[in-house]
């Protein structure tokens, strides 16, 4: 298998208890929010695999994890055959760590207010100790800005241009693999398809892989090749791009694609989905989705459905035969 | 695509920032740091311009005390332009070596709160957990005291554990230590809070991602964006500073007699202020007056020029 | 045609800095009529939300009107000031902000805000108020609305807070809403229920809605007619149909075809270079002529007419509809 990245069973609790004295004085219980619950999924060399989900669905927090800003409390994440957490090859953990880059969703938080565009850029590699000489004016003409453009501070700088900035840090380092975590979803629609033109190149030209999440699914459309749906911290299926958006089998994603407003839907009187995300700290029983699944039954609400194969798609839904 | 095409020189570039325009635009702040600079100024050069050095024992004539301003004296026929006080002392020479000592004290424990403070509060605001906890609450109980009262409370303890003849010389570094001491909570406090906002930005993240130690993380990417507050906190500090001294000298637990500072001429001119002497209170309290509502409004048009949401 | 509920009549708004004076709002005229959705799309700083702040008096100084006129059911509102507004904002027009969660009074219930509105503009009691906000919440979909008359903007989830707003601005019935990118912060499905109930509500009632925002999607689904902005001037004005479908101004055409819902199956998006040029540095002649690739020297030297195309209106010298070309070569 040709797998950059492979997680297994990933899970992550967060406590989000109130402090021992509020919870005594209140008689409450702990509280655990289950943010990602059991995800499993593979990701191959060059290809663009995309995370999928509203709010609560986990899509950022498992992108943190795989990059490893965050730690889990379950479950195997394997980047080039290398575990972070139980490697204790400290020359593969760093090759590890250049290997692997992140772009954030805002462009305004992601570059430090107070340095100089060159420094941001290079920091990847200075911080590894290699040299850095004329990497930030090659990366910033790679990425459609000038050379002098090194020099400024990012507050001269556009949101779009601001983006490509990040975009010029994350290859810094030569990455093999980059986790796109809404990169364009703060950008305007002109803006957008520039960054995701810039990205679609770079990877042609570098050979590289994303990970790509997002909430808006016409990007993810014209981006992914392969794409995993996540409710509730869940990954509920997960299919190559072209066979989810014609056959969607999890009602869930059902549901999203007829929500989402297109620019061909004129007048268009749909049924809005009913109901909301439930709370993460409290989840309905069995399956997330029952209480708003049209087709949910009592097995629904009692056992958990478990990811299954049906072809190209897996689906994790007692309704789908 | 390009952006703005800046030739101008760094000097250029700062005249033209948005905080010199406003700086350029705001009367009040132009004045203030006239007077500001002219008190320091002749603070500095107080050596050449004082008439007389009032320090030096050998240079006072008791028959001089009590002279008013600008009269000859009865006895000695010399003159004062702001009189003398009860031991003879040039009170306009006094006053400008004694805000050396006020400026002196003021602007070093103010360094020594900042120091303490911004780190005490990077390192509370970035790693959190039970050295936040302890920090803070360390903080916290030092705010149910008065400052003045903690200060002197060390000044005590100082003057406890040194041996007597090296007091007159410890006292200027007790003063700066008891000040700075009693000063570093507010910093704290506030650079705290600040790093907590930065701490979740992006770019912190994107540090952490690619190894950064959390020492070079605090101190190179958070550091420098939490200065701004404490910039407008260290010259309201500075002015709070100068009083505290004042304050400590004229409660008698600050400069010695031997150097009076602006405090002590107060203290003096305190006591015969009913009697007639009025010059010996109100220059000297005229002047710390005037340095430190400079450096407040100073201090209150950096607020409101650094200040986002107003610009 | 009956005569419209909004009408802006060469709307500029000005604001001086210490670098000049910018226009967000250059020249901007529209009409909306009852129950209809107009939908005003633009990017950052294209002035979509100043034109919507200044039709509800909410310019925040140095910004001002510097002239034009608005008229609200006829009457002119635009020199209003103080009390007067006050009492035009709330009973006649009502705003639907982004952010739900910052347009509730964290310390009032949800209850006590809307009966507030209502007794200030509406000549009720205190008991038929509460009646009227107990409605009001059931119209929006929320669910057991008497229990949750007395619930905190903090006890509801986000999209139901967006239909609290909603409720809100609605409850001194108002002849106009306008609501500046009111699903923006909300999840796709809750986006979903938001338009329906906008749609719903505004069509039933006769309001006529401006709404405000970047998502073509949205405008599409929702608005039946939209006004495209570019660099604070009226790029081009039409039935939502024929602008998507086949836009008169070039940088409609380029925004339309620049989606990637528009390059179904290519590798790359088609994309308009260069970015829109901020206020204080307006290029001359059209603002969009540099980036156009039909532009011609009469376009960097005069910015384009306002032009009655078949669409509707578009500021091109040369509009790109079939039709409009010929007019312009006879």
């Amino acid at each position: 298998m040709n797998s950059i990245v492979k997680v297994e069973n990933l899970d992550r609790v967060f406590d989000v208890s109130k402090p021992w004295l509020n919870r005594v004085i209140e008689r409450q219980p702990k509280a655990f929010l289950k943010a990602v619950t059991d995800v499993s999924f593979e990701i191959e060399r060059n290809s663009v695999y995309a995370l999928v989900g509203e709010s609560g669905s986990g899509k950022s927090t498992i992108g943190k994890i795989v990059v490893g800003l965050l730690g889990k409390t379950g479950g195997r994440v394997e980047i080039n055959g290398v575990d972070l957490e139980t490697e204790t090859d400290r020359a593969k953990v760093d090759a590890v760590r250049a290997d692997i880059q992140m772009i954030f969703q805002d462009p305004y938080a992601s570059l430090n207010p107070r340095w100089r565009v060159r420094d941001i850029i290079e920091e990847p590699v200075a911080a590894l100790g290699r040299k850095t000489d004329g990497l930030a004016e090659r990366l910033l003409e790679q990425v459609g800005l000038s050379a002098a453009d090194a020099s400024k501070y990012p507050h001269e700088f556009s949101g779009g241009q601001r983006q490509r900035i990040c975009i010029a840090r994350a290859l810094a380092s030569e990455p093999k693999m980059i986790v796109c975590d809404e990169p364009t979803s703060a950008l305007d629609v002109s803006v957008q398809s520039q960054v995701l033109n810039l990205m679609s190149d770079l990877r042609e030209e570098f050979g590289l892989t994303y990970l790509f999440i997002s909430h808006d699914l016409t990007v993810v459309h014209h981006m992914a090749d392969k794409i995993g749906v996540l409710y509730l911290g869940r990954l509920v299926e997960e299919a190559p791009r072209d066979v989810l958006f014609a056959t969607p089998k999890h009602p869930y994603t059902q549901m999203l694609f007829d929500a989402a407003p297109r620019m061909d839907g004129f007048g268009r009187e749909v049924e809005p989905p009913k109901g909301e995300i439930p709370d993460a700290i409290n989840p309905p029983s069995g399956c997330a989705f029952h209480p708003r699944c049209p087709l949910a039954t009592d097995l629904c609400k009692q056992k958990q459905p478990q990811m299954r194969q049906h072809g190209d798609t897996r689906v994790a839904c007692h309704m789908v035969e | 695509m390009t952006t703005q095409n800046n030739t101008q020189s760094r000097l250029a570039r700062a005249w033209d920032s948005d905080l010199a325009y406003s700086f350029r635009k705001t009367p009040m702040a132009i004045i203030s740091a006239i007077v500001v600079i002219l008190l320091i100024l002749s603070a500095l050069l107080a050596p050449w311009i004082a008439p007389l050095n009032p320090f030096d024992p050998s240079t006072l004539n008791l028959m001089n005390g009590f002279t008013p301003p600008s009269t000859p004296n009865a006895f000695t026929g010399e003159t004062f332009l702001m009189g003398t006080d009860d031991q003879g002392r040039d009170v306009f020479s006094t006053i400008l070596f004694g805000m050396r000592i006020s400026l002196f004290v003021g602007f070093s424990a103010v360094f020594l709160a900042i120091i303490l403070g911004v780190t005490l509060g990077l390192l509370a605001g970035y790693l959190g957990g039970w050295i936040e906890t302890i920090i803070m609450r360390v903080a916290d109980i030092q705010l149910t005291f008065p400052s003045i009262m903690v200060a002197m409370l060390i000044f005590g303890i100082a003057k406890g554990i040194t041996p007597p003849e090296y007091r007159d010389q410890m006292a200027i570094w007790v003063l700066i230590l008891a000040i700075g001491l009693s000063d570093w909570v507010q910093f704290a406090r506030v650079v705290r809070g600040a790093t907590l906002v930065e701490k979740n930005k992006e770019y912190v993240q994107a540090a952490r991602l690619i190894g950064r130690s959390p020492v070079t993380i605090m101190l190179r990417h958070i550091l420098p964006n939490v200065l701004n507050p404490v910039l407008v906190i260290a010259t309201i500090s500075l002015a709070l500073a100068i009083i505290a001294e004042a304050t400590l000298s004229f409660l008698g637990v600050g400069a010695p007699p031997t150097k009076p500072s602006l405090g002590t001429l107060i203290r003096i001119g305190q006591e015969y202020m009913f009697s007639g002497e009025w010059w010996i209170l109100l220059f000297p309290a005229v002047t710390l007056l005037a340095l430190a509502l400079a450096i407040n409004l100073l201090g209150d048009w950096l607020r409101d020029a650094l200040n986002p949401r107003l610009r | 045609m009956e005569n419209p509920i909004l009408s802006v009549r060469n709307l500029v708004v000005e604001i001086p800095t210490r670098h000049g004076i910018l226009r967000p709002v250059d020249n901007v005229s529209y009409d909306i009529h009852a129950g209809e959705i107009l939908g005003v799309v633009g990017e950052s700083g294209a002035g979509k939300s100043m034109t919507g702040n200044a039709v509800i008096g909410l310019l925040t100084r140095p910004a001002n009107i510097k002239s034009g006129e608005i008229f609200l059911s006829g009457q002119p509102i635009h020199s209003l000031q103080g009390d007067a507004l006050r009492q035009l904002r709330g009973k006649r027009m009502g705003m639907i902000f982004q952010d739900p969660l910052t347009s509730l009074n964290p310390l009032l219930t949800v209850g006590e805000q809307l009966t507030e509105t209502i007794m200030e503009h509406l000549d009720v009691s205190y008991a038929q108020a509460l009646d009227r906000a107990v409605a009001a919440l059931d119209e929006v979909g929320i669910p057991a609305a008497r229990a949750r008359i007395n619930s905190y903007p903090h006890e509801f989830s986000g999209g139901m807070r967006q239909r609290v707003v909603i409720a809100l601005a609605l409850c001194a019935e108002p002849e106009l809403v306008i609501a500046d990118e009111p699903t923006t912060a909300l999840d796709v499905s809750v986006q979903a229920q938001i338009i329906a109930l906008l749609k719903r509500l505004c069509r039933e009632r006769g309001v006529a809605v401006m709404l405000v925002t970047h998502d073509m999607g949205v405008i599409a689904e929702a608005a039946d007619r939209v006004a495209v902005m570019y660099a604070g001037s009226l790029a081009e004005l039409g039935p939502v149909r024929d602008v998507i479908l086949d836009a008169d101004h070039p940088y409609t055409a380029g925004l339309m075809a620049s989606t990637p819902l528009a390059s179904q199956g290519q590798k790359r998006l088609r994309q308009i270079p260069g970015s829109m040029p901020r206020l204080g540095q307006l290029p001359p002649g059209c603002a969009f002529s540099p980036r156009c690739e039909f532009a011609q020297d009469k376009c960097k030297q005069d910015p384009g007419p306002t032009r009655e195309t078949c669409n509707g209106r578009a500021a091109c010298w040369f509009p790109l509809s079939s039709n409009a070309k010929q007019e312009a070569t006879q």
